[in-house]
């Protein structure tokens, strides 16, 4: 392993119980530091592949290799301190808890993790920081139930940034948002990706975004288990597949 | 401390559904303390009949028959005991006092005793002396104290004119006409068998035999004048110099060969009977249980319904770090606080309850409720409901954890 490398998969493969394959990923190397767009139709694995990166899954066989540490080989309790220390994540929606306020919500990595908390300091200001360059600063306080959902996803990057993680996974951030809001999220995330000198994994089936990416992948391509049938999927890949 | 911070944004973010929750365990606390509480004063008032006697003596007969015939006015008399029997053993050095006691006849449906006034000054109920709403014990033999029962249903007051029966039927058909009673008193309520009775005294009872049998009247029962000396009497209350010659005295009277007398300790013959009659308390208990149970299952129908709507909850929780035994601590923790609170609340609820009903329901019902502190049955309630509240968090927190592990990232909406 390269020390270079943010994540690698080696003939990773995983299936939900005992059920058949949905990931068969010979190999994966997306290096420090690089902003990747990952897009492929559903059913393609990708929810699946950035539950192994997280850690929230383990691979059925095959390496599984984040920032160096190799996750196939920890425990989940291990895999959970990991992700709390290291990586920063997004949904499409729905990213907070309804219960906490704007700021209690960003700040909540550093009150699982210690390791975050030593890096972000003072986890308030941090959040004061962040909340102001994602132009959110006014919302601090509120409920979350109060914010338009282009809003919660902002607070949704907050969160995942603060405390500068190695890594940040986005699962579709963007397509809950109209294409003004959808390009300033992305402008304000890259800059933040860049300031906190984190690599990001972005995935989306929006392919007008991947040209602002350094690369583009395919998982449709990439998972030789990628479902049959599915009209989306790249004509080579359905040959491998069967 | 997270944890616990979390729990309780959650549940004050659902306010109404935790609220309602922690309101029906509350009320089911509350149950089970207020049987417990009702069950201990219905007992505590049931051995608080007859106080401060330490020895009722009737003739040979079943303990049971002496204790329900002498202070409940219920069955009839073991027999009857001689007076000169009563004048021996209120002789006796361990006694300091004796009440002779005749049963046998009745008013109206009521009982009629005849005895002394010293049965007004000995007789104890619930450590308290017998006292009158109007008027005085009787002291000639035309005069008849009154419970409190039988003035408000015949509708006497003093200076009414009873006529006493013999036997103890409820419309006895050979009346004492020829020696009328005047009411000398009213006594103040007990919510003692002393409200049922009408109190006269052996003279009384002894002239008005002796009136009827002049007059021809028909005679039934032990307690009928005998042509020389007092009459006889049913029973005697009796009281000794030290408590400590209670069961010597005792075994001397059973074992007494001059005449057969059965002597009865009033507070052991009446926890017998409890323990015969108050079998009604487990019947309560279990109800109380069963309406625990069921707050308790509800806070866990409430928990588990709101889990689907907390998956996505769950997941963003998963997703910064969270393992999912931490899932697992936040749910139990959550259902452990509402069954604290719940018990809290029900605790509260009952000693507030309590401090306001209290006088009222011993006015009423004669029942003396205590605030006292909780009791180890009492703490025993409150563990169990906070330990089953707990257990039953782990219900919703096992789905939790499997949904979690199963789902990974992505729950399943």
């Amino acid at each position: 392993m390269t020390s270079t490398a943010a994540i690698t998969l080696a003939d990773v493969t995983f299936a939900y119980g005992a059920g058949r394959a949905v990931l068969d990923l010979p190999a994966l190397e997306i290096a420090r530091g690089e902003r990747v767009f990952l897009h492929g139709p559903s059913g393609s694995g990708k929810t699946t592949l950035l539950g192994l990166i997280a850690g929230v899954l383990a691979p059925r066989t095959g390496q599984v290799t984040v920032l160096g540490e190799p996750l196939h080989t920890m425990t989940g309790a291990a895999r959970d301190r990991f992700r709390a220390a290291h990586l920063g994540y997004v949904f499409q929606m729905f990213n907070l808890i309804p219960y906490l306020s704007v700021r209690e919500n960003i700040t909540l990595p550093c009150r699982l993790s210690a390791a975050r908390r030593a890096r972000a300091e003072d986890p308030t200001a941090a959040a004061a920081r962040l909340a102001e360059a994602l132009e959110i600063a006014p919302l601090l306080a509120r409920p979350v139930t109060e914010l338009s959902v282009g809003q919660q996803q902002r607070v949704a990057v907050a969160r995942a940034l603060i405390g500068a993680p190695e890594l940040v996974v986005c699962d579709e951030p963007t397509s809950a948002l109209d294409t003004d809001r959808r390009d300033r999220f992305l402008e304000l995330l890259f800059a933040q990706v860049t300031a906190a000198g984190s690599t990001l994994l972005f995935v989306s089936h929006d392919l007008g975004l991947s040209a602002r990416f350094d690369r583009t992948l395919a998982l449709g391509a990439l998972n030789r288990a990628a479902a049959h049938g599915d009209p989306d999927a790249a004509p080579t890949v359905v040959a491998r597949g069967s | 401390m997270l944890l616990l911070a979390l729990a309780w944004r959650s549940l004050r973010n659902r306010a109404l559904l935790s609220t309602l929750t922690g309101l029906s365990i509350a009320l089911s606390v509350a149950l089970l303390l207020g049987i417990e509480q009702v069950r201990v004063g219905v007992r505590e008032s049931f051995a608080g009949t007859i106080k401060g006697t330490d020895l009722i003596v009737g003739a040979r007969g079943g303990t049971t028959q002496v204790l329900l015939s002498t202070v409940f006015g219920m069955s009839s008399p073991t027999g009857s005991v001689s007076w000169a029997t009563y004048e021996r053993w209120a002789a006796h050095p361990a006694v300091q006092w004796a009440v002779p006691y005749a049963l046998g006849d009745a008013h109206r449906g009521f009982r009629v005793i005849g005895t002394t006034t010293a049965f007004f000054e000995r007789y104890r109920f619930r450590d308290r002396t017998v006292t009158f709403t109007a008027g005085r014990p009787p002291t000639t033999d035309a005069e008849v104290a009154i419970g409190a029962d039988v003035a408000e249903r015949l509708g006497y007051a003093v200076g009414s004119e009873v006529v006493l029966a013999h036997g103890l039927a409820a419309v006895s058909f050979a009346e004492h006409g020829a020696h009328p009673f005047r009411v000398s008193g009213v006594i103040a309520k007990t919510f003692t068998p002393i409200d049922r009775a009408l109190y006269a005294t052996l003279e009384g009872l002894t002239v008005m035999h002796e009136a009827e049998a002049a007059s021809g009247g028909l005679m039934m029962g032990p307690p009928t004048a005998p042509t020389a000396g007092p009459a006889p009497i049913t029973a005697f209350l009796v009281g000794t110099k030290h408590r400590f010659e209670t069961l010597q005295l005792q075994r001397e009277m059973n074992e007494d060969r001059t005449e057969p007398l059965t002597a009865i300790i009033p507070g052991v013959a009446l926890a017998m009977l409890w323990q015969t009659i108050g079998g009604a308390e487990v019947g309560l208990r279990v109800v109380a249980l069963l309406t625990l149970l069921i707050g308790i299952l509800g806070m866990c129908v409430a928990l588990y319904a709101s889990l689907e709507a907390r998956r996505r909850e769950m997941a963003v929780l998963r997703a910064i770090g969270a393992g999912p035994r931490t899932i697992v601590a936040l749910l139990v923790l959550e259902s452990a606080l509402l069954s604290v609170a719940g018990a809290l609340a029900g605790t509260a609820l009952v000693y507030g309850g309590l401090a306001v009903a209290r006088d009222p329901v011993e006015v009423r019902f004669g029942l003396a409720l205590q605030s006292h502190a909780l009791t180890p049955v009492e703490w025993g309630i409150l563990a169990l409901v906070v330990g089953a509240g707990t257990l039953v968090g782990l219900v919703p927190a096992w789905r939790a954890y499997r949904a979690s592990l199963a789902d990974g990232l992505a729950p399943k909406l």
